[in-house]
C-alpha cells in the first residue's frame, strides 16, 4: 500500500528540479488547461441533469403511483347517491387508505387555466372527482373496476399507470443518458490530454534524450510530465466547475408545472459529485499522462 | 591494472544494413588509458554507444561492470550511466539551462543533488567555466562547451570516462587543456576512452600518460604501434 501511494506522494510533493528540466509547453499547458476546464464545466451540467431528471423520475414513479382518480358522471338525481356508493366502495377496498371527493372550490381551481376564474361551475354538468390514496402494494386496479361497474354506473377509474409508466421510463433514461455523457466527457479528456502530453513529449525527443545521458530513469523523466500535466487538469477543471456552479445557483431553483420539471441545483449529498469533478479530471489526467509517457519512453528508447 | 569495467567480446554492430564491424573485442581495465582511432566513419562513435548502452551489439556481448548489457533493461542502463561519464560527440545539453544546472543534472536525475552543491562550483573552477556559470549552453564557446561536457561527466564521480571527439572543434590550447584534465582524472584512478582522430593530440598524450592507441578501420580494430 505504502509502496503504491510512493508514486503520488512524489508527485504531489514536486520535484521543481524535474520540472525545470523539461523546458515549459505554453502551448499544450494552456490547451490542457482549456480542455480540462470546458470538460469539467459540461460535466457539472451533466451530473446536475442527470440528478434533475433522477429527482423528477423518482418523484414522477413515487406520487402518480400513490395517487389515481375516480371520475363519477351521474344524471342530475343520482350523484350524491352515486358518490356515497363509490366512496363507500373505495373506502372499503384493501389498499386504499383514503378516498376524498374533491370540493368544488378545488374543481374549480383545476379548471381556472382553462376557463379562467368565476366559472360558475355548479351550474354545468361537471364530472365529480375523487382524490385516490393508495397504501401498501396498492389496490388490484381490475378488481376495484367490476366492483365499481356493478355498484356505481357513471364511475371510471383513471389509475394514472397507462401513462405513468413510459413517462418514468424517459426519465430513467434521461438520467442513464446523463451518466453516459458523463462517461464520454472523461474518455473525451483523457483522450485529449494524452495527445497534448504525446506532444508535449515528442517535442521534448531531445531533452529526454539528455536526461538520458545522463542516467536519468524513466520514472524520473516521467514524472516531470505527469506532473505538469495533473497539476494542469486540476486547476484547468476547478476553473470549469467553479464557473458551471456559478452558473447552476443563477438558474431559478422553482419547480416547474408541479414538480414536472425541478430545478438544477443539487441537494444534499449530491453536492459532493461537482466537486469531485477536478479530483477525478486530475486522476484521468494523471493515468492518461503516464501512460502516453511510458509509452512514448519505451518506444524513443 | 585491475579488472576489465567494460568489455568486448566478437561484437558486431549493423544500422540495418551491412555490418559496421564484426568479431570486435576490446577491454577496458580499470584505470587504464585509450584512444581509438580511425578514419571519420569508421564506426568509432558507434563503438562508444556500444560501451556506455546506447546501442545493444547486434552479435557478441558486451560486459560494462561484469554484467551483460544486453540483459539490462532501461533502469539497469540508467544505473550504469551515471558509473560512466559521457562526453557527447555533439555535448548534448539542455540549452534552457544554466551550465551550472546541467552539470548538476546527472546529480538531480540520480536523486543525489545535495551531496554535490558544494561540488559543481570547484568543478567549474576545474574547468575554467566559474565565470560562464550563469550562462546556458547556446552562449558558450565550443571550448567552453567541451570543458562543461566534461564537468558533467565528471560530477558522478564516475569509474569511466568516455568522450567522443572532445578536441572536435577547438583550437591546439584549448585541445591541451582538455587533455590535461582527462590525465588528471585519470591519474584519479579512472578509466578513460577518448575517441578522436587528431592524431596530434594522442602524440602529445603519449609523453604524459600510459596509453594505448586502439586503431578502428575496415570492421577490424588493431593496436597501434610505435608509428604513429
Ligand atoms: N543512426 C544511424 N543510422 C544509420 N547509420 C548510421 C547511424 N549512425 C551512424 N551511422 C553510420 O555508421 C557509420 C559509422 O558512424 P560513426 O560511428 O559515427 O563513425 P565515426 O564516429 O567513426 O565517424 C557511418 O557510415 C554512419 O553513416
Ligand atoms: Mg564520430
Amino acid at each position: 500500500m505504502i509502496d503504491r501511494l510512493r508514486p503520488v506522494l512524489a508527485l504531489i510533493k514536486g520535484d521543481p528540479q524535474a520540472d525545470r528540466a523539461v523546458p515549459p509547453t505554453g502551448f499544450t499547458a494552456r490547451l490542457t488547461v482549456f480542455t480540462a476546464g470546458a470538460m469539467a464545466f459540461l460535466a457539472v451540467f451533466a451530473l446536475a441533469l442527470s440528478f434533475a431528471t433522477g429527482r423528477v423520475a423518482d418523484r414522477w414513479a413515487e406520487e402518480l403511483a400513490r395517487t389515481s382518480t375516480l371520475r363519477i358522471s351521474a344524471p342530475e338525481g343520482q350523484a350524491a347517491a352515486q358518490l356515497a356508493t363509490a366512496i363507500t366502495v373505495l373506502e372499503t377496498t384493501p389498499g386504499i387508505a383514503e378516498a376524498r371527493a374533491l370540493t368544488a372550490d378545488e374543481q374549480r381551481a383545476l379548471l381556472e387555466p382553462w376557463f379562467g376564474p368565476d366559472l360558475p361551475i355548479e351550474t354545468l354538468p361537471i364530472p365529480q372527482l375523487i382524490e385516490i390514496i393508495e397504501e401498501g402494494e396498492g389496490y388490484d386496479t381490475t378488481g376495484l373496476r367490476a366492483r365499481l361497474q356493478a355498484e356505481v354506473p357513471g364511475a371510471v377509474l383513471d389509475d394514472h399507470t397507462r401513462w405513468r409508466a413510459p413517462l418514468v421510463d424517459a426519465a430513467e433514461r434521461l438520467r442513464a443518458l446523463g451518466w453516459l455523457v458523463l462517461l464520454l466527457i472523461g474518455a473525451a479528456t483523457a483522450a485529449m490530454i494524452t495527445l497534448a502530453a504525446q506532444s508535449a513529449l515528442s517535442a521534448n525527443a531531445q531533452v529526454i534524450r539528455v536526461m538520458r545521458l545522463v542516467g536519468a530513469k524513466d520514472t524520473y523523466i516521467a514524472r516531470a510530465f505527469v506532473r505538469r500535466f495533473t497539476v494542469r487538469a486540476l486547476i484547468g477543471a476547478a476553473m470549469g466547475v467553479f464557473a458551471a456552479l456559478a452558473l447552476v445557483l443563477l438558474m431559478p431553483d422553482s419547480e416547474v408545472a408541479g414538480g414536472f420539471l425541478t430545478g438544477l441545483r443539487f441537494r444534499g449529498v449530491e453536492w459532493i459529485w461537482p466537486l469531485l469533478v477536478p479530483l477525478l479530471a486530475a486522476i484521468v489526467a494523471f493515468a492518461a499522462t503516464r501512460h502516453a509517457a511510458f509509452r512514448t519512453l519505451r518506444e524513443q528508447s | 591494472m585491475g579488472a576489465s569495467v567494460i568489455e568486448l567480446e566478437n561484437v558486431a554492430y549493423s544500422y540495418g544494413g551491412t555490418e559496421l564491424f564484426s568479431n570486435l573485442s576490446l577491454s577496458l581495465p580499470q584505470g587504464s588509458f585509450h584512444f581509438l582511432t580511425g578514419p571519420s566513419g569508421a564506426g568509432k562513435t558507434t563503438l562508444l554507444k556500444l560501451c556506455y548502452g546506447e546501442l545493444h551489439a547486434t552479435r557478441g556481448e558486451v560486459r560494462l561492470f561484469d554484467k551483460p548489457a544486453q540483459q539490462m533493461d532501461r533502469d539497469a542502463v540508467a544505473s550504469v550511466r551515471r558509473r560512466i561519464g559521457v562526453v557527447h560527440q555533439d555535448c548534448q545539453f539542455l540549452d534552457h539551462l544554466t551550465v551550472t544546472e546541467n552539470v548538476a543534472l546527472p546529480l538531480k536525475v540520480a536523486g543525489r543533488e545535495s551531496e554535490g552543491e558544494g561540488d559543481i562550483g570547484d568543478l567549474l573552477a576545474w574547468v575554467g567555466l566559474s565565470r560562464q556559470s550563469q550562462q546556458t549552453p547556446p552562449q558558450l564557446s565550443g571550448g567552453e562547451r567541451q570543458r562543461a561536457a566534461l564537468a558533467r561527466a565528471v560530477i558522478m564521480s564516475p569509474d569511466v570516462i568516455i568522450a567522443d571527439e572532445p578536441t572536435g572543434n577547438v583550437d591546439w590550447d584549448m585541445s591541451q587543456r582538455l587533455l590535461s584534465l582527462l590525465i588528471e582524472l585519470n591519474r584519479m584512478g579512472k578509466a578513460v576512452l577518448i575517441a578522436t582522430h587528431d592524431l596530434n593530440l594522442i602524440r602529445a598524450a603519449k609523453s604524459q600518460v600510459s596509453s594505448r592507441v586502439l586503431r578502428l578501420k575496415g570492421g577490424q580494430i588493431q593496436q597501434a604501434g610505435a608509428d604513429l
